[in-house]
């Protein structure tokens, strides 16, 4: 809402020389926050001429300038730029004549741009100023010719100062208006609002005019809404008045421009441009119909099926059943607090005007404006609340604008339908602000403050008894009256206090492992992404499934990128993305990871709920179980990417090209890190290199995947070939594992050491052998490391050789080499039996 | 066995000087041990004077084993001397040799990095774990009931629209992914047991375009409180207890009134510090208020027993007062140079 201070200061006192600021700073305390301010960005001497002669001069680029004698000053007296009476002004518009009144912008002054005018040489002559056109004063949008002050119904004498005459030396402070505050999309609200933050005197707008008679035959007026909308019905007051024997091309005056176009309004014609006046004074919106064109009287109704209507904008809208109407005998002539109808439109040779103040149900309103994608300066505000008190003043202050500005005369009666409910008082207990706000408030303040507000507080049993203003819909509780008591004194008035909370238990396990494992791969030098988590169908396909097949997934209504409509099964698509554009930006050696939550819906099942519970009471058990239900699992995954060198290439030592081995080990830090023993199995994933994936398992399931980026996704990508990656879900490693430890005894005996190389066929996996060794070795066995795995010369073709480090050690007694032998064979033998193993000699 | 030699005081000192100068003339611990076998050793002079003391007659055995003996002990210790010098000067030239460049070492560190925003989110969890209150989480893809209903976001109100909706398809299953992490305040009080005191920290998602001063995604961290007696002067008190712990001692907490749906009375909360990029002055982070006494009671809490207190606040807009951060931009694009800024403090 843009508040132009002229107007402000119409309705509350507003000390001279007020700045934009100190109103800025004073609406804030209330509530209001400042957005903008909004000048005309003019600088004088700009005054008002008068066209003495003027010659026509083609010129050889085929335009024909006026070289005129402008007189800027009366005569005798000095021009106010300190120049002659009379300039000579060289003038490119046609659309004057001799004795017209203009405005010229006088050499030293400043036009918005900015735009210093001085005297200059010019198709042959010194042109000593301009002659302005109103949109170079920032008036207007027309740009056909100079702007004759006749055209505005103005004639001052030369040499009268035209910013003040035009209104443009006015300012506005825009505010941001918050839902709850419909009234204060008028300056009559705004104007209300500075008053309680400044103490100034407030001057009701609606209090000086006088409402028409209500007769009800003045206009038939009929509200039939046979389907309202939640119960409400769709009008509840309906004013209108009569205008007769307007001229509707008379100009609008230049003060009303000014504050409309402050207000960010374009002027469009006078009749027009007074039901916006009178809509931003008051925060009523009006329409105006060209009486001539209503066939009957009016019926307020819902739309029928099929039902269309041309709009003032040109277009034929097909209409809702849920759309509330303005209808005549011919049908729909307006979509009621939205936008008006071409066939009832006013315009330049109406004569009788038929003036609409009425109070639409707000969501009736919203739902049409949203469907017909028409939000308007009307709907806008009867979206957010219009005060139902304040129909019959707007129509009378439209009326009385007509009358005066466009010279017709207004009908004495109105008529008007008023079936706005009472407000109901809103009891509010003694010591309740006290209690809610932490300010001991002594009652007089409290009452004070709600009377201030326009409340009508009565002393009750117990506490006050509020009857809310009409224009503020917003209050319904106590909690709502305590707010206006607390913004009126000054939320600087609140203390401080520090609350105690019960004693907490810190974060819980799957938070504190969340933090130990991503500050473990940090430490140990990835680095931490954030990625969206929008993906493509394919990319939930490639690397949410291990077979590469189609899954289920969330799909948004209204993605940003039409091509990345769907949720995240997998983080990799997110770190593929980082890595390309890490790799663009010349940072070819990576090494990244993300936890986040994958959204994993299940196949053949359908989520949300069709109906949702109210808002205001607890749903039963079931029905909040339900909503449960039907939102899909979203466990937090790790994943993540290498590629480049894991370690740079350096003096004395050669790169290390990341591959799958970090991938495998950047799960052991993370598993190690929850406290949790993983292993790993060869594996298949269709987005993974066929013989460089590992199954990632903790307890014995499968909580994700190791590897190699399968090269032919990698060169897809414009990766490099080999791009390690993994990904785990995090929540499962964490639920799959007891983090308690049952600390062992620590041997302080000395150990043993023996070597085992063990012959086995290539395909037999390194891990089944050592785990037949350890479990063969029995409890001496403290610790076993593979060594080497040698295939060549001495081991038979098809077979490798796994030499392994073994420590044996006995709590109880120093081990000789002979029961460390006997240990090791018989690992040997398990290993033997289980895998084929034989000991290399 | 070798003919045995004359003992005499004059063979004695010649075999001792020799050995003696051939100690000093030793320049390294090989040349030493060559010295040494040559001059102690078992066909030395001093050795083989050393094995004729047998054939002396034993009244002069007692002279002459002196004589012999003290030749012997001196060469020792001279070999010994000698022997620690060279050790001591071939250890000193062996750490010489060992002398690297440590300006040019290879290193096998790489600087990894936690992410800025993360980092911030930890230490303001902490700040809150450290009054006590504990950490809430919530699903992001959420039933519009948690998001919008039950915290008083009536189904036409304009504050629904206000706040840019990400719908899952259809928009009948009534799915969005959460504006805000507030739905955890009511799914806090649905599990919980009165008094709560939480913090909910996690990402949210709205539909503005990505550019420098917007995010479609990111984070926020929402705090609840609902106990018997709570007052807006405990919010205060709460909020000016985290910004100086966030933001150092001063750091100041104003409270504007505002309008939420879920809040009564609500209030901006500004907040000013004396360095801020660009001066000392108040800078808007989020909003705050009274728990509405109809979100309380979509979570089954009697208004009229409790009351509470919520505020909810952005980490990117903390980042970038804090740290100075411009564009927002490179808090989402991934771009491993941001994080290695911070590496693993913030």
């Amino acid at each position: 809402m843009r508040v132009p201070l002229s107007w402000l200061a119409e309705y509350v006192d507003l000390p001279p020389g007020t700045s934009l600021e100190e109103v800025h700073a004073a609406l804030v305390r209330v509530g209001l926050e400042e957005e903008d301010v909004h000048t005309f960005d003019l600088q004088g001497p700009i005054v008002v001429g008068e066209v003495l002669e003027f010659v026509e001069e083609p010129q050889s680029n085929g335009k024909t300038i006026r070289w005129c004698q402008v007189r800027v000053a009366p005569d005798g007296e000095p021009a106010a730029d300190g120049g002659d009476a009379v300039h000579g002004i060289v003038c490119g518009a046609r659309n004057f004549f001799v004795g017209d009144k203009v405005v010229v912008t006088l050499p030293g002054s400043v036009l918005p741009g900015p735009f210093p005018i001085a005297a200059r040489k010019t198709y042959g002559h010194v042109s000593d100023g301009m002659i302005a056109s109103a949109r170079e004063l920032g008036l207007g949008e027309d740009h056909d010719g100079i702007l004759r002050l006749s055209t505005l119904g103005i004639d001052a004498p030369v040499g009268t100062d035209a910013i003040a005459l035009l209104g443009l030396d006015d300012a506005a402070v825009e505010i941001n208006v918050t839902p709850d505050r419909g009234y204060a999309f008028s300056i009559r609200g705004v104007a209300r609002e500075y008053a309680h933050a400044t103490g100034a005197v407030f001057r009701d707008p609606a209090e000086q005019v006088a409402a028409a008679d209500g007769a009800a035959d003045a206009f038939p007026v009929e509200i039939r809404d046979d389907a309202p909308i939640r119960g409400r019905v769709g009008a509840s007051v309906f004013a209108t008045r009569i205008v007769r024997g307007i001229d509707a091309t008379r100009p609008t005056p230049a003060w009303m421009v000014a504050r409309l176009k402050l207000a960010g309004i374009r002027s469009l014609s006078l009749p027009v441009d007074i039901t916006n006046y009178v809509m931003l004074e008051l925060g009523q919106p009006i329409h105006g119909y060209d009486l001539d064109a209503l066939q009957g009287g009016i019926v307020v109704r819902r739309a029928q099926p099929g039902e269309t209507l041309e709009t003032l904008d040109g277009k034929v809208r097909t209409l809702d059943p849920e759309d509330l109407l303005i209808t005549d005998d011919r049908g729909a002539i307006g979509l009621a607090g939205v936008m008006g109808g071409a066939d009832t439109e006013i315009g330049d040779e109406t004569r009788n005007v038929l003036i609409e103040a009425a109070n639409f149900d707000p969501v009736s309103i919203a739902r049409t404006a949203r469907r017909h994608k028409l939000p308007s300066e009307a709907s806008k505000r009867f979206e957010r609340g219009v005060d139902p008190a304040i129909a019959g003043a707007a129509a009378a202050r439209v009326a009385q604008l007509l009358v005066d500005l466009a010279g017709g005369t207004a009908d004495e009666a109105g008529s008007l339908i008023h079936a706005a409910p009472e407000r109901e008082a809103i009891l509010l207990p003694d010591g309740y602000v006290t209690r809610l706000i932490g300010v001991e408030y002594t009652e007089a303040e409290v009452h004070d403050a709600l009377a201030e507000i326009g409340g009508r507080v009565s002393r009750v049993d117990g506490g006050f008894a509020v009857v809310p203003p009409s224009w503020r819909p917003d209050l319904t509780a106590k909690a709502d009256l305590a707010e206006e008591v607390a913004r009126l004194l000054g939320y600087d008035r609140i203390p401080s206090v520090l609350p105690v909370a019960p004693p907490g238990r810190g974060l819980t396990r799957s938070q504190r492992v969340r933090r130990t494992v991503a500050d473990a791969l940090a430490a140990a030098g990835a680095t931490e992404v954030l990625a969206f988590p929008f993906v493509t169908e394919a990319e939930n396909a490639q690397f949410g499934s291990t077979d590469g097949s189609a899954v289920a997934s969330m799909k948004l209504a209204n993605a940003l990128d039409a091509s990345t409509p769907f949720l995240r099964r997998s983080l990799l698509p997110g770190l593929i993305g980082v890595a390309r554009r890490n790799l663009s930006r010349g940072l070819t050696d990576l090494d990244v990871f993300e936890l986040g939550l994958v959204f994993l819906p299940e196949e053949d099942r359908e989520y949300g709920v069709a109906d949702l519970p109210i808002g205001w009471e607890r749903p039963a058990d079931d029905v909040l179980s339900g909503l449960d239900a039907g939102i899909p699992a979203q466990p937090r995954h790790l994943a993540v990417l290498l590629t480049g060198d894991r370690s740079p290439k350096q003096p004395g030592r050669p790169a290390e090209p990341a591959g799958i081995a970090d991938a495998l080990d950047a799960v052991r830090r993370v598993a190690h890190a929850a406290g949790a023993r993983v292993e790993f199995a060869q594996g298949a994933h269709h987005a993974l290199h066929p013989g460089r994936t590992a199954e990632v398992r903790v307890a014995g399931q499968v909580v994700g995947y190791a590897g190699e980026l399968h090269p032919a996704l990698a060169a897809e990508a414009d990766l490099p070939r080999v791009v390690a990656v993994a990904e785990v879900d995090l929540d499962a490693i964490i639920a799959l594992t007891d983090p308690a430890v049952e600390a062992r005894t620590i041997g302080t005996l000395p150990a043993a050491t023996q070597d085992l190389s063990l012959v086995v066929d290539a395909e037999v996996p390194a891990a089944a052998v050592a785990d037949a060794v350890r479990e063969g070795a029995g409890e001496l066995l403290e610790e076993l490391r593979l060594v080497d795995d040698y295939r060549g010369t001495g081991v038979p073709e098809g077979a490798k050789s796994l030499t392994f480090a073994l420590r044996f050690r006995a709590v109880d007694r120093t081990l000789t080499a002979a029961e460390a032998s006997d240990a090791k064979l018989a690992g040997a033998a398990v290993a033997a039996e289980r895998t084929g193993a034989a000991i290399r000699e | 066995m070798s003919e045995p030699l004359q003992i005499t005081e004059a063979a004695v000192d010649a075999a001792v000087d020799a050995a003696l100068a051939a100690i000093a003339a030793a320049g390294d611990s090989a040349a030493l041990k060559a010295v040494r076998a040559e001059h102690t050793g078992e066909k030395s002079t001093l050795a083989r004077l050393n094995a004729s003391l047998r054939s002396v007659p034993n009244d002069q055995k007692a002279a002459l084993g002196k004589l012999v003996g003290s030749a012997r002990g001196r060469v020792n210790q001279a070999f010994a001397a000698r022997e620690a010098e060279i050790v001591a000067a071939e250890a000193e030239a062996q750490l010489a040799a060992e002398a690297v460049d440590v300006t040019a070492l290879p290193s096998r560190f790489t600087p990894g990095a936690r992410h800025p925003l993360t980092l911030l989110q930890d230490r303001v969890c902490d700040v809150f774990t450290g009054m006590g209150w504990e950490i809430a989480e919530g699903p992001e893809l959420e039933s519009e009931w948690f998001n919008f209903d039950a915290l008083n976001f009536d189904a036409d109100h304009p504050a629904r629209a206000m706040q840019d909706t990400f719908f899952v398809d259809p928009p009948e299953s009534h799915l969005v992914l959460r504006t805000h992490t507030s739905p955890v305040q009511v799914r806090s009080m649905l599990e919980r047991e009165v008094p709560i005191y939480v913090l909910a920290p996690g990402r949210v998602y709205r539909t503005d375009e990505f550019d420098a001063t917007h995010l479609p995604v990111f984070m926020q961290f929402e705090g609840l409180a609902v106990d018997k007696g709570l007052t807006m002067a405990h919010l205060r008190g709460t909020l000016d207890h985290f910004v100086k712990s966030i933001f150092g001692d001063d750091a100041k907490v104003r409270l504007r009134p505002s309008f939420f749906p879920f809040t009564e009375p609500s209030a901006e909360l500004d907040f000013w510090h004396p360095t801020f990029k660009g001066g000392a002055r108040w800078i808007e982070w989020g909003g705050c208020g009274m728990v509405h006494p109809n979100v309380l009671r979509a979570a089954g809490i009697d208004p009229e027993e409790y009351t509470g207190f919520a505020f909810g606040m952005g980490i990117e807009r903390g980042l970038m007062l804090r740290n100075g951060v411009q564009d927002m931009r490179d808090m989402a694009e991934g771009d491993i140079r941001f994080s290695q800024q911070f590496g693993m403090v913030v």
